[in-house]
Formats: structure tokens, sequence, C-alpha cells
């Protein structure tokens, strides 16, 4: 039976989530008797041509070469599947998304005309049809290994859309918030393993929403622990400020006064 | 006159994307070009406004290989700001945090990244059908790595637990003593790894880069020190911008940055190693001089060797800290801000990683400007190309495509952090 063909593509990102990949340094090797890695430039020179049985993207599309080429991958894919926050949501670049991109360029670059970029940052799924996504900013490798398994053995992936409050329950952490912290758990997809919470702080939704967020009684909530409209606004509006749960949020915020 | 036109879409083997352009005229090289056309995404524009407990978050996004190297750099650049004082037990255990940083980001360029080119493979998985036990022991070495990021920090791309002030959660001390072993066995991969490579065959060049790195008392810098380089240079960081400067070039979103006189710079490993070997524990020093390796090395290709010198130091380095460790009294301090602007750099696996904030009086950012370890070694891996791609020009293209792609994997660039895609075409005129 010939191995599933596997490709990895990169626009606008951090090269996190790919190397996710790379970082399941005990099955890697495992993988790669399973999974033909047809291509997959961080890690190999061999560069084989489509079409692919399954194809990752990872990063946002921020430039007009770019919104081009994710149609032409697209075509070369079995399954497309979104990995992380950048390809999911557009990434933390999306606050452009809320500001003047033309300016953004400006304060960087001493040549702003040397530069050629999109006024947004927008997700894989605005151009193209997605076939999966994996959440997080990073990824964690236990959604990815599971995808590809699950994908190996011909069934669907176990990927809860729970929020991160039940990761915290199940492994006896104290709830934060009810300490007075500030904390997206209630309103953010699971996965993480509620990782920030264990170490002493909020998550920060890097995950972006869970299914059906309530994200205004959250909002209220930090409300009454004391944060300004501002902070509201800042603490929906990082990695997943494109998710629409958390845009909405973050602009129902926006022009509240301090 | 006859043209000659190469291209190569994508190197590989790299982290980010870009290109490389060669142009001969005439049968010789006329230049030599990095290109870089990774979509930005201005991190230094979407800084501002942000609250300055928000940076570090933020920062470490700019780099999935080196999160530590963007949160080290701003958290100190914070509280130099406002003024803190951060105890040594503290700054042992960042110090700890980071030598993960280092032994995940040298192990997966050594041995899946750059070993490939001295074999003629192109990947690590095809080497690790030659070599599995070479690679099985790089892969283990950068898991202890990875594991010492993620009880410190949490996780090991994008680590949660560093804030100004100091971390939110303390590791105990059982947490850290059940890294032991694995460092133990990892200081043994580390030497088997450089034996194993000192054999490899290395085209025999010489380079005359001015090294700048850290220089750090009686310590192999990490994070902490002054800005030297081998040509004299001394000072405190906070003066970085009046001897160095970014440029930027048509063919590159990443900007370029120089000396002040317009020379390229070489950081990183070689620099670390030519202004610090002396500061190596013995173990290393016996196995350079055992590999003829001396105490400055110039040859780029060998920077191999100095990586694994540095997981090694980096195993000793982090069981020392373990064995040593008293959590401090508290997790971190509270910090009073106030208009300032503040500094920061680190040496990140690929060289000095540079940071400069504005803060107003409310601890929000003004402005702020981040120098990657890529930025800096763009110029010197042009001119590393010329040099070394320059004497074979009559080679097939294949020959040029590889050679040219192996002298810059030499400097295991990290593009997605100084902007990205790489793009190889020579064009012969």
């Amino acid at each position: 039976m010939p191995r599933l063909r596997l490709a990895v593509f990169k626009f606008a990102s951090c090269d996190g989530c790919q190397l996710s990949l790379l970082d399941c340094e005990d099955e890697l090797l495992a993988i790669t008797d399973a999974v033909e890695i047809a291509h997959f430039a961080e890690a190999s020179s061999t560069l084989a041509p489509g079409p692919y049985d399954l194809v990752l993207v990872e990063g946002s599309i921020t430039t007009a070469q770019d919104a081009e080429r994710i149609q032409e991958i697209r075509k070369q894919a079995g399954l497309l599947v979104t990995i992380g926050a950048c390809a999911t949501a557009g990434g933390i670049q999306a606050l452009r998304n809320f500001a003047d991109a033309a300016e953004y360029t400006r304060a960087v670059y001493p040549h702003p005309d040397y530069i050629s970029t999109l006024a947004t940052s927008t997700p894989i799924a605005a151009h193209v049809k997605v076939d999966a996504e994996l959440r997080g900013c990073p990824i964690s490798k236990e959604s990815l290994l599971e995808f590809i398994a699950a994908t190996l053995a011909g069934r669907a992936p176990v990927l809860p859309a729970r929020p991160v409050c039940i990761e915290c329950k199940s492994r006896g952490t104290v709830c934060v918030l009810v300490q007075g912290t500030p904390c997206l758990g209630p309103v953010t997809h699971a996965g993480c393993g509620a990782l920030c919470p264990s170490y002493r702080r909020g998550c920060y939704g890097c995950f972006g929403p869970s299914e059906t967020p309530n994200t205004a009684a959250l909002a209220a909530r930090f409300t009454a622990l004391g944060q300004t409209p501002r902070e509201i606004v800042h603490a929906f509006r990082n990695f997943n400020a494109g998710a629409a749960a958390f845009k909405r949020e973050s602009e129902a915020n926006e022009h509240k006064t301090d | 006159m006859s043209t000659r036109r190469i291209e190569v879409d994508l190197l590989t083997r790299v982290e980010g994307e870009g290109a490389l352009d060669i142009e001969i005229e005439n049968g010789g090289l006329k230049t030599a070009h990095l290109r870089i056309f990774e979509p930005p995404r201005f991190f230094e524009a979407l800084l501002r406004g942000r609250d300055y407990a928000e940076i570090p978050d933020i920062t470490a996004r700019i780099c999935g290989i080196c999160p530590i190297a963007y949160q080290m750099g701003a958290v100190q650049a914070v509280e130099r700001a406002f003024g803190a004082d951060i105890p040594a037990a503290m700054r042992d255990l960042r110090r700890l945090l980071y030598c993960g940083e280092w032994i995940e980001s040298h192990a997966l360029h050594v041995v899946m990244l750059h070993a490939p080119d001295f074999c003629g493979l192109p990947d690590g998985i095809a080497l690790a059908r030659e070599q599995p036990g070479i690679v099985r022991a790089g892969l283990a070495l950068k898991k202890t790595g990875n594991a010492l990021m993620r009880v410190i920090g949490g996780r090991e791309i994008h680590p949660v637990n560093l804030r100004p002030g100091g971390v939110f959660r303390l590791p105990t001390r059982a947490e850290l003593a059940a890294l032991a072993p694995a460092l133990e066995e990892g200081r043994e991969t580390a030497i088997r790894l450089f034996r194993w490579a000192a054999a490899l065959p290395f085209p025999e060049v010489e380079r005359d880069y001015e090294f700048v790195a850290l220089r750090h008392g009686g310590e192999y810098p990490i994070t902490a020190g002054r800005l030297a380089s081998s040509r004299g240079l001394d000072i405190d960081i906070g003066d970085f911008e009046t001897e160095f400067e970014e440029r930027q070039v048509t063919h590159s979103t990443a900007l370029h940055a120089l000396r002040r006189n317009g020379g390229a710079y070489l950081t990183g490993p070689l620099a670390r190693y030519a202004l610090n070997s002396n500061l190596l524990p013995e173990t290393a020093k016996t196995l350079a001089e055992e590999a003829g390796l001396g105490p400055v090395c110039r040859n780029p290709y060998k920077s191999i060797l100095v990586r694994c010198l540095e997981m090694l130091f980096a195993c000793e380095e982090a069981l020392r800290l373990i064995a040593a460790y008293t959590p401090p009294a508290e997790a971190f301090q509270p910090l009073t801000p106030r208009a300032a602007t503040g500094f920061g750099c680190t040496e990140a696996p690929r060289g000095i990683c540079w940071h400069r904030y504005d803060f107003a009086g409310d601890g929000s950012v003004l402005a702020a400007r981040i120098v990657a370890p890529t930025t800096q070694n763009q110029p010197a891996i042009e001119e590393d190309l010329v040099a070394l791609v320059g004497g074979m020009l009559a080679a097939p293209d294949d020959a040029i495509r590889a050679a040219a792609e192996a002298a810059i994997r030499n400097h295991d660039p990290c593009i997605s952090c100084a902007t990205h895609f790489l793009r190889l075409s020579v064009r012969r005129a």
C-alpha cells in the first residue's frame, strides 16, 4: 500500500507549528515509515510535486502572491488542514486589520515603497476550502499526532471544542478566575491541557474561541474584577484577534471609555 | 556574451523561506543576494500601545524555534526601563531555561538541517537510514532541551512562564532534579556528536569575520553581558544603536544590520566561541583540542562543531544550575512603570538578539525595535557566498546551487525571525 503523501506549506508565520512535527522526537522516524514527507522545506531538500494526500498549512495570507499560491496548493491537496492560529484565524499579524497597514509599514521600514503587503492578514479559510483546523499558538503536538493517526486509520480525529475550563477541572487545577485573575479559559478552545492556569496565570486564549463561547459574560466578569475596556480589548485581541467571537468582543469593548 | 540563469524556488532546511540571487558577469561573480521575501508581520508596529506585561507573549511569536530569545530580551528591557533589580537566583533560573533553547535549537540544526550537507543527503530522515544511532541520539538530545523548556517554561514552543519581574510559577527542586539524568546522557551525546562531526569532510576555508558577541565576566554568555567584537568593540548593550545600523535593501523584507562603518559582522556560535572559548568547560576545551579546532574558528562549515561544544556546555551548565537551585524567595517582584527606555540583549542560538522599548508613564509601549540575529548575519552570509561560491563558477548549476545552500545553512539562518522566502537564481551574463 502506498504511504500517505504529506506536504507542509508555510505562509506568514513563525515556523512554530510546523516545528511541532519535528518536535515529535520519539515519533518522527516512525511517522516517516507510515507517511511519505513529500514536501516539507524546513526539514528536507527533496521537494516532490503534488498531488498530496494531506497538506498542512501554516501561516496567514498577507500578500497578493500568497493569495494566489494557496489556490495552487488547494488544487494539489486531498485533505487541506490549517495548523495553528495564523492559518486558522490570521494570527497576531491580524492586528493590522484593526489598524492602518500602510502606517505599520512606515513604522517598521525606512523605505515602505519596497514592501508589498496586503492591508489585512486573513485565515486560509477566507481563500480556499479548509477540511480541518488544528487550533493553537502553537498547536499541540498531541493533536497533530492524533490527526495524522486518525487520517491513517480512516477515522475522525478526536479534537474536542470544549473550553479550557474542562481541562483545568480534569487536571485538578484550582480556578484562577475565582481567585481574581482574568482568564480566557471559559471561552477558549481546549487542547493545551489548561497550561497557563497550571502556571498560575490566566489563559490568554491562544487556542481561539471554543464552541458557543459567551464572551460578553466573561467580559462583564473582567469588568467586575477591575479591568478597563482597553484591557478587555487587548485580552481578546492577540493571537486569535481575527476569530469571529473574539473579534466581536474586542470591537464591542473598543468604544467604551476607560 | 552568454547568459545562464539558475533558479531554486525555495531554500530548504532553514527556518523560514527565502531565495538567493547569484549574478555572474563575464565569468566572474558580480553579486550574491540572499533574498528574503517572507511577508512582513510588523511586530514593532503592533506592539505600540500594548502594556509592558503583554510584550513577552507577543514577541515570542516572532520565532517558534527561539521564542525564549524574544521573551528574555523583552523582559530584560522592561526590567531595565523600570529599574528593577532581579535577584541572582532568578537570573540563574532564566539562564537554565535558556540552556534548554540552545540545546533544542542546536540539536535540530546539527542533526536534521546541517549534517546532511556533509553526507550528500537531502535531509535528516535520509541520514537516519545511514546513521540511525547518530540521528536518534541527536533527537534524544533535542528532546532533553525541550524538556527543560517544558518544565520551566510550560511548553517548548511559545513558553508561558516568563514575565517582567520574574516568572509566574517557580519550579520545585524535585521537578528540576528529575531532568538531571537526561542531561547527563545529553552530555555524553554532545561529545559523541562532536566526535562524529569532527570526522566529516570540511572544505578548507577561513573567513576574516568581525565576530560580535556578548561577553560577561567569567561565564560563557547567554542572558547577559557587554557587546564585544573581535576588533575591539566593548560597549553597553544600550549603546548598540551608536555602533550598529540597520539598512533596508530592495531584495529583502528583512533589514540588514551593519557596523556604522558599513562593515558586515558575524554573530552566533562562531562569534561566541571566538570571544569566549576560554570560558567553556574543560571537557569542551579538551574536545576542541582533540579535533584541532583552536580557540578561534573562522571556517563557517565547522560551526557544526562549535554547536556541538555549545550543547555540551549547555548540558553541563544546566546540571550545575539544577544542582545549585534554591527557589528564589518570590516568583516575581512587582514593577512600577515609568516613562523610560529599556534595552535587552541575549545570545539566541543564532546570535545576539537586541531589543529596545520606549515606554509611556503608564507602562504602555510607545516604540519598539528588535534586531534579530539573522538580520545581523545577512550581510556576512552574502559575503560568504561570494567567497565560497565565487571560486566554482565553472561548475554545473546543480553543484553551485548545493554549495550556495550549504554556505547559507552554515549560519542556521532563521528567516522567520528576520522576516522570510528564499529563492535561488543564478544569472550568468
